[in-house]
């Protein structure tokens, strides 16, 4: 296959970025397209020119490293899938492949590809666990749960915390990521205690970081290559609703 | 109460679906009255009606939160969107947004734009005229037959149906998003209300629309 | 066979059953005043880095954590998908504390330590109790209760699991735990940083050079103890089923500045991986173990099927019963298709090597689920339904439903990168790298031969022996974080509570900072023709044709000379582009596979001179009549522990190893 790249590049934060076109004529569509992008960084390389600096690391689509936006959308054109495991089978000979980091206020770009999603993790610090030290456990199954309730914790708790939700949603917002864990904790027994605090604090914090609103366009539930359902945003509506109008303080 | 509870995003969001749903609400009231018109009774039976609304000290009252209800809806929408904004200053050079959502969803900015355009126009149509001048009160004149004399503009009646495209898109999406935003999320009711939503976004409009267009063409006498 | 003196594994006295009892009782204390002076370098984000750092800083420990990702979350842990094994004994079925020791060191081909192996079966059940507190969603049965499946090498159910991403879920629990010592300031987390250094002052592991990768800059972090949660080194495969990241450089410097690195040539093999699809292939992709509860594995019995499956000319399922070859069945019938990994590698690679191999490169065998899809929950389905002689498209139809719910994530996954569809064609499957059972020698403390230097997880050797059992990994790398390094960590710090921060400007760490800063000038310098990937790919040839799955002495010879000269050939002709003093994953990249090409070294030496087949270590010439590993427990029956004198030059100690609570035994799944 024929392929011509259009990839940004940007040398760090400061500077201001352009687009860069390539071309690579030994594609295979069994690769994988960070294994497109490993070829065209070894012709790069060969070249003496800088090769693209993009984020990755297990390839198997569940660390969440991955971060492309490809042709207008976040990993591209399949639903339900990483960059890493979307095959260039998904493309056609002498396509034209537009790939930008995501944008987002909070996700500074660090280099080319490459951006900053620490503050997922700051929100995480927020609120998103149980405080329970180790060694202070009971018995596992003293603790039950229902059957769907731990489903419905699971598909939650399935999220990589990649972004494509935010890179997909036209006000940059959050509001999947952090709802996804709310809802986690918010649908087992062992949440219960912090439920209130945790969704206050979150939220609070979400806000902080610099991330928009949610317009309920649903792009990010259709764009996360883990599904994660709109219904966790609601759920999380909800949690705020109460936990603000109970709040004591 | 936590202190500052809609000065965060979903408690703004919050007012928003309130705000929204009020106004859904009395788009009900308002559209149910309107259509006595096509009773084609000469307008006596919705005239009836209307000298009922505006001498009820409930309505009164109801009137002044109407206002309110815009206003709140108008300015969070502008706080919002500016937030909105700031939170993606460099965009993307190539959106394919129209894969992952409904066009109309991420346009209620500008459909409602639209709508508060078309929303001053109406005001300064009709109840500026009622309220503010002695033209109806007088007896002079009806309400219907304001309506008659401004809806036999052809201009007037082909802004009034495009407002109520916009409006028919501007409920399409946000009826269903103002019961997500309260996160009234459920397997079987949510489907249900994105049905009910549906439909309503169209026949509520739709009958809107249809008044200038009978009223012009002198379906309606 | 004596156990060398520099190899002190310091094992409590006393019954097995007792000893770990004993210790905790008797292990010196450090009071709650004194441990917020002591400061702790924890070096991995993984299972067993992010639940020892959470745990330690619960303890009062000022912590500081690393990690070369963007974020503690993105750790390798999370990529394991089929479950955690714990001594519950939920199921009923007879599983005991015990049993789950028996289990691994015999999975373990007996060449782990009885000690440290009973205790990990201990704590096992400790770990699910702290998981689901933490709120990690286990599935569960429709009472509520926790549900268990079965893996590899056990004959009960004793594996936890949360669908086909059990490694995520622990992942994230021991990540919150660990975000929330960050929010509370009892750690300090460094993420984006690599370490390329160990800092040692009179002998003991003082500190951390570590490389900010945004800004390229070096920075020296003091620490009383310094712990190594790095993880394994099965990239030196270049292929495997690791992250591309994932990288042997802490350890080995560690190794390096004097830590013993023990059993380096185990290495696992993991029987059910995606093969290969062409030369652009940068990683490998594990199809999870738990598929074998359900999958069958076959080749065709006559050649001729298989070569014209090869070319395309026929499809599998076409291939009749009878002219099919189960050959895991009929080769172990008692354990069949779930015979523990190295055994199951091996038998592929043998039928493949016979001319039985079903893809176009010959290196594959099928896993095909239609006859437990059609036959096993099919037939359930049917029956609960009343449905009398369903057809086989009923029972298909019927059975769909049950196995998308145990394997639909693993099967979308095939299906996405193959482009085949598992539930109507069999899986192809071939053996890939996945786990490196070696690693820095600990003792009972799990401290390395470095005083205050410690190595958890899979960046150790403790618990596997030879072989790892699957569920496992996940097991060892919590246990090591949230049980054992919690209470062991006491015993030398409660040594240190008098010795004052010492400060970064010591001459140690500059002098540290300098080899690291040398290494890094010498990289950017030589600007050679070829890509770091060239090289690595080459060494990954290298390991996997003559260090992999079966090895001979003389392919270990010449690898080891093959190795040599490509490291040569590397530090004059490698290219690496940009700046050290920016983002430069290139650089990176360097920097691991320069140490890989020394640790390739020291696997080819230790595979070499371990003249036995034990577990993930097959030397061909060592093998019973029918192809089984032999081993020779009269003069191998140790630990081999590597010390560093210089580069081609390692000096061996031996560990032996005493089995009094277990008998050693041919291992047999027959």
């Amino acid at each position: 296959m024929k392929i011509t790249l259009k990839v940004w590049r940007q040398k760090n934060k400061q500077d201001a970025g352009h687009f860069e076109t390539y071309q690579l004529d030994n594609v295979s569509p069994d690769m994988s397209f960070l294994e497109m992008f490993d070829v065209l960084n070894e012709k790069l390389i060969s070249e003496g020119k800088e090769p693209v600096a993009f984020d990755h690391d297990c390839r198997e689509g569940i660390c969440g490293m991955c971060s492309m936006y490809i042709n207008g959308r976040p990993h591209g054109p399949l639903r339900g899938v990483t960059t890493c495991q979307l095959h260039m089978r998904s493309f056609k000979d002498g396509d034209t492949i537009v790939v930008e980091p995501w944008r987002s206020t909070a996700f500074p770009v660090i280099k080319d590809l490459t951006v900053d999603r620490s503050a997922f993790d700051r929100i995480i610090q927020a609120g998103g666990y149980i405080s329970v030290n180790t060694g202070s456990a009971r018995d596992a199954n003293n603790i039950l749960v229902p059957k769907e309730n731990a489903d419905k914790a699971f598909l939650a708790a399935a999220c990589i915390g990649c972004g494509a939700c935010v890179a997909a949603c036209k006000n940059a917002s959050a509001m999947l990521f952090v709802a996804a864990k709310v809802s986690q904790f918010a649908l087992l027994p062992q949440g219960q205690i912090e439920r209130k605090q945790r969704v206050l604090n979150m939220v609070k914090k979400m806000d902080e970081e610099g991330f928009g609103n949610c317009t309920n366009t649903g792009a990010c539930e259709a764009e996360c290559p883990k599904g994660i359902s709109l219904e966790n945003i609601a759920r999380m509506n909800r949690e705020y609703i109460c936990a603000a109008l109970t709040s004591e303080k | 109460m936590a202190k500052g509870m809609f000065s965060y995003s979903i408690g703004k969001k919050l007012i928003m679906g309130l705000t929204g749903m009020f106004l859904i609400l009395f788009l009900i009231v308002h559209c149910g009255i309107n259509s006595l018109i096509f009773l084609n009774d000469g307008g006596e039976t919705f005239n009836r009606a209307a000298e009922f609304m505006s001498h009820n000290w409930l309505m009164r009252t109801l009137e002044v939160g109407l206002f309110l209800g815009f206003i709140l809806h108008i300015i969070q929408s502008l706080i919002l969107t500016l937030e909105n904004k700031k939170a993606r200053k460099i965009g993307y050079a190539v959106s394919n947004a129209n894969a992952n959502s409904k066009w109309y969803s991420r346009s209620m900015g500008l459909l409602g734009t639209l709508i508060l355009i078309f929303l001053i126009l109406h005001l300064r149509h009709f109840w500026v005229v009622s309220r503010f001048t002695d033209h109806i009160s007088s007896g002079e004149e009806t309400l219907y037959d304001e309506m008659k004399e401004v809806f036999a503009n052809p201009i007037v009646v082909i802004i009034y149906v495009l407002a109520q495209i916009s409006l028919a898109y501007h409920l399409m999406h946000g009826f269903q998003s103002a019961f997500q935003t309260l996160g009234l999320n459920h397997k079987k009711y949510t489907p249900i209300i994105k049905k009910i939503g549906t439909i309503y976004a169209i026949i509520i409009p739709l009958l809107f629309a249809l008044m200038p267009i009978v009223m012009y063409l002198g379906i309606v006498k | 066979m004596a156990t060398s003196p520099k190899l002190d594994a310091k094992i409590p006295e006393g019954p097995l059953q007792e000893k770990w009892t004993r210790y905790r009782s008797t292990v010196p204390l450090v009071n709650p005043a004194n441990k917020r002076n002591l400061e702790i370098i924890v070096v991995g984000t993984g299972l067993a880095g992010a639940s020892a750092a959470a745990s330690l800083a619960e303890l009062g420990y000022k912590v500081k954590a690393f990690c070369f990702q963007d974020s503690a979350r993105r750790a390798h842990s999370i990529a394991a998908q089929g479950g955690i094994n714990a001594a519950k004994n939920y199921q009923n079925d007879g599983d005991s504390v015990y049993r789950l020791f028996y289990d691994t060191i015999k999975g373990g081909d007996y060449r782990a330590r009885e000690a440290n192996v009973y205790r990990l079966a201990e704590v096992s059940a400790n770990i699910i109790d702290q998981c689901v507190a933490q709120g990690v969603p286990f599935a569960r049965e429709y009472g509520g209760y926790l549900s268990n499946r079965s893996f590899g090498g056990t004959q009960v159910q004793r594996t936890f699991y949360a669908a086909g991403q059990t490694g995520q879920q622990l992942l994230l629990g021991a990540y919150s735990a660990l975000m929330r010592q960050v929010a509370l300031g009892q750690v300090q987390m460094f993420a984006r940083h690599e370490m390329l250094n160990i800092v040692l002052i009179d002998g003991k592991a003082r500190g951390i050079i570590a490389r900010n990768l945004i800004t390229g800059e070096l920075e020296r972090h003091f620490g009383h103890a310094v712990i190594l949660a790095s993880g394994g080194y099965g990239n030196v495969f270049y292929l495997s089923t690791n992250a591309m990241g994932s990288n042997a450089t802490a350890i080995w410097k560690a190794h390096k500045k004097g830590a013993f690195f023990g059993n380096p040539c185990f290495t696992q093999i993991h029987p059910t991986c995606i093969p290969v699809s062409g030369d652009h292939q940068s990683k490998l992709t594990l199809m999870s173990e738990s598929l074998r509860n359900d999958g069958r594995i076959w080749v065709p019995k006559k050649l001729e099927d298989a070569k014209a499956i090869r070319e395309g000319r026929l499809n599998p399922n076409d291939i009749k019963e009878e002219d099919r070859d189960y050959y895991l069945e009929r080769r172990y019938p008692a354990f069949g298709n779930l015979v523990p990994r190295d055994v199951a590698s091996r038998a592929a690679k043998e039928r493949c090597d016979a001319g039985y191999g079903v893809n176009a490169t010959g290196e594959a065998v099928f896993l095909d689920f239609a006859y437990n899809l059609k036959y096993k929950y099919g037939m359930m389905e049917a029956n609960r339904l009343g449905i009398k002689n369903p057809t086989e498209q009923q029972l298909k139809e019927l059975g769909r439903p049950i196995v998308e719910e145990k394997y639909g994530n693993l099967f979308d996954m095939y299906k996405q990168i193959t482009g085949v569809d598992p539930y109507e064609n069999p899986m192809m499957i071939y053996p890939a790298v996945h786990y490196t059972m070696g690693g820095l020698w600990v003792d009972y403390n799990l401290m390395t031969t470095v005083p205050g230097l410690y190595a958890l997880g899979e960046a150790n050797f403790s618990d596997h022996g030879a072989n790892r059992l699957g569920a496992s990994a996940l097991m060892q790398g919590l246990a090591d974080g949230y049980f054992i390094i919690p209470y062991t960590i006491g015993a030398y710090l409660s040594n240190e509570i008098r010795t004052k921060p010492i400060s970064t400007n010591h001459e140690a760490f500059v002098q540290a900072e300098n080899e690291v800063k040398d290494q890094i000038n010498r990289l950017m310098s030589i600007k050679g023709k070829h890509t770091v990937d060239h090289f690595h790919k080459r060494l990954g040839k290298i390991m996997w044709n003559k260090c992999g799955m079966s090895r001979n002495a003389k392919g270990l010879q010449e690898a080891i000379q093959e190795i040599r000269s490509l490291r040569e050939e590397f530090w004059k002709d490698v290219k690496v582009p940009g700046t050290d003093k920016e983002f430069n994953p290139e650089l990176e990249k360097a920097g691991r596979v320069a140490d890989f090409l020394e640790l390739a070294e020291l696997m080819c030496i230790d595979a070499l001179h371990r003249n036995e087949s034990c577990g993930g270590h097959f030397r061909e010439e060592y093998q019973t009549e029918d192809g089984e590993a032999l081993r020779d427990d009269a003069n191998f029956s140790y630990v081999a522990a590597w010390e560093f004198k210089e580069l081609g030059n390692w000096e061996l100690h031996k560990e032996e190893l005493k089995f009094e609570n277990i008998k050693v035994a041919q291992r047999s799944y027959k």
